[in-house]
């Protein structure tokens, strides 16, 4: 019984990060209705800033966060300007499409660029606390994890408030809900757009950043972590942060159950299999509105 | 076309092993190509997920062909597989729409690589006598006429009122459907097609290869090359596919000697240019540099 709640607790740590990295990739397609499948690319660009940081600098990777984030929204930025804002005009499916084999492309040569930057070596962040624990009970929290978590759940509380509060996060809700009608109320579209895919890729960048400390990180983990945060983003389905957050820990859970129970390939296994499950059964998602 | 068919068939008797081994390659790639393209290019469903017809077509051929059965017979048998496992998934993920449909066949594909990665885990070698036993000539001709079976077969959809079908339901389903096109019908019978493409495809590689991990052969990268080609050669066409074949195979050759890990940088950004710039392909690219040749040869008629 016992090992069995750690295993959940390690899982929910787990999966306060899957719903981070989820995130980022919901708003993108909720918005700009456009899939980035080098989702988990710019992850690993986020994984990379840290580590640089780290054994470069010597800076504390939970700070590092405060770089890799702007960093990453520049390149979110760029990203929009140069590759995906070209597709806005298109037509919904064709849009859909060209944006995955775009981002398909994008993740080539992400990956590539990633190994010779830093070769295809793993890599990780071991800051001084990385091997600390906390007692709860007889429960085991690492820290690290804990921090994961803790950040996870800051960034998007954070970014529920920034999309409720402000008139750039109505903007972005409006735009998402109906473009047009956002167009003629006066929202400036484009500029919501680009925002929106910058935010996105920002929110890879931080999550990034918690994978090098509590992970590892390689040029080729983005494969895996575009999956995972695809596996996520139709479990909760679209509308909303707290679903996606409650998504991630969903899987995070389950993962470590399933590794626990039948075995550590399960892990990857289970979370495919609750994918095509609800994307069969359930295709609005758990949290998410009727499509 | 007819010199191209000509070297094809001539290759083994004129130049080098290597050399054959890399048309060999080629043509392998414009099966796969092919398969990918009927689904992609004719009823607009972007499989990600191909590579899993791949590997079956690969495993369930080799398999059986090491067991002493003939390869005349496994490779049906390989490609009958890959049918029943487009079945399997095909009926459920065909009702999804758009990038739904690419993800999900993504997911299943990976949890059958995975599956696969921990149940055979040890590399597949061909055991002595196969090996003293091997020609690559035999090899050679069952790839080059599964290359041109498959370009007949696109070819083939093209001319259909099956493809005139598909075309339909590529275009806009809902019209589709509203001119008594059954779309859902469609577009499972051109899965299972490209499905038994892939899985021959995979078959052959099983008979060719002499040794590789199980799980190789259901490694997405089957999936990533074939959109890489059909795209770069023309998507939904049928010469589109086996010119970004030769173009990927020839380029891949050559980077990668010279620049090893960065000719995937290349690729990648030459994909997006084509993605984005080229969207008809190599093969539309030709035709438009003829127009435009042919134009400003007769500057009276422009």
């Amino acid at each position: 019984m016992e090992v069995w709640l750690q295993n959940v607790t390690f899982g929910a740590l787990v999966g306060g990060l899957y719903g981070l990295a989820a995130v980022g990739l919901a708003l993108v397609f909720g918005v700009l209705h456009m899939l980035n499948v080098a989702h988990g690319e710019l992850i690993m660009l986020g994984g990379y800033t840290t580590f640089w940081l780290f054994t470069l600098g010597g800076l504390d990777p939970y700070a590092s966060l405060l770089v890799a984030g702007p960093l990453l929204f520049a390149v979110g930025v760029a990203l929009y300007e140069g590759l995906f804002g070209r597709l806005v005009r298109l037509h919904e499916e064709s849009k859909i499409q060209l944006s995955i084999l775009i981002g398909f492309g994008l993740a080539l040569v992400l990956h590539a660029l990633a190994i010779l930057a830093w070769t295809a070596d793993d890599r990780a962040v071991t800051a001084a606390y990385a091997g600390r624990v906390l007692h709860v009970g007889r429960l085991v929290v690492p820290l690290t994890r804990l921090g994961g978590l803790a950040v996870a759940f800051a960034a998007l509380g954070g970014l529920h408030l920034f999309l409720q509060r402000t008139d750039v996060g109505r903007a972005i809700r409006g735009t998402a809900e109906d473009w047009e009608a956002a167009s003629l109320m006066g929202v400036p579209v484009r500029r919501v757009y680009r925002t929106a895919f910058a935010l996105g890729s920002a929110l890879a960048g931080v999550a990034g950043s918690l994978v090098a400390v509590s992970d590892a990180i390689s040029p080729a983990i983005g494969l895996s972590w575009t999956l995972k945060a695809l596996i996520v983003v139709v479990l909760a389905g679209l509308g909303s942060i707290l679903g996606t957050f409650v998504a991630g820990v969903l899987l995070g859970v389950a993962e470590s159950a399933a590794a626990f129970a039948l075995g550590g390939v399960f892990r990857e296994v289970v979370g495919l299999v609750l994918f095509v499950a609800v994307l069969t059964l359930r295709p609005q998602g758990l949290f998410g509105r009727k499509l | 076309m007819a010199a191209v068919g000509a070297l094809a068939v001539l290759i083994p008797w004129v130049a080098g092993e290597a050399v054959v081994n890399w048309a060999l390659l080629v043509l392998l790639q414009v099966v796969v190509a092919q398969s990918w393209n009927l689904l992609a290019g004719y009823g607009g469903q972007v499989n990600l997920g191909h590579a899993a017809f791949f590997g079956i077509g690969a495993l369930v051929t080799r398999g059986l062909w090491m067991q002493g059965m003939p390869v005349a017979v496994a490779l049906p048998v390989g490609c009958a597989a890959a049918v029943g496992a487009g079945l399997l998934v095909g009926v459920p993920s065909l009702r999804l729409r758009g990038p739904y449909f690419a993800i999900g066949t993504l997911a299943m594909a990976e949890i059958l690589r995975i599956v696969v990665a921990t149940v055979l885990p040890e590399v597949s070698a061909l055991p002595a006598e196969l090996i003293a036993g091997y020609q690559l000539l035999p090899r050679y001709y069952l790839v080059l006429l599964l290359a041109v079976a498959a370009t007949g077969a696109v070819w083939l959809v093209e001319q259909s009122r099956f493809g005139m079908g598909l075309l339909a339901v590529r275009e806009d389903e809902g019209v589709a459907e509203a001119v008594g096109v059954d779309s859902y019908r469609h577009k499972l019978l051109a899965f299972l097609l490209s499905a038994s493409l892939a899985g021959a495809a995979g078959g052959a590689f099983g008979y060719y290869h002499l040794s590789f991990y199980p799980q190789f052969a259901f490694s997405p990268v089957w999936t990533f090359d074939a959109v890489l080609m059909v795209f770069l050669g023309g998507i939904g066409t049928v010469w589109g596919p086996p010119v970004g074949a030769a173009f990927f195979v020839l380029l891949r050759e050559a980077l990668a000697l010279r620049l090893t890990e960065l000719h995937v940088l290349v690729f990648g950004a030459v994909f997006v240019v084509v993605v984005l710039a080229l969207p008809g392909g190599l093969v539309d690219f030709a035709r438009v540099l003829r127009l435009r040749w042919v134009r400003a040869a007769r500057p009276g008629q422009a």
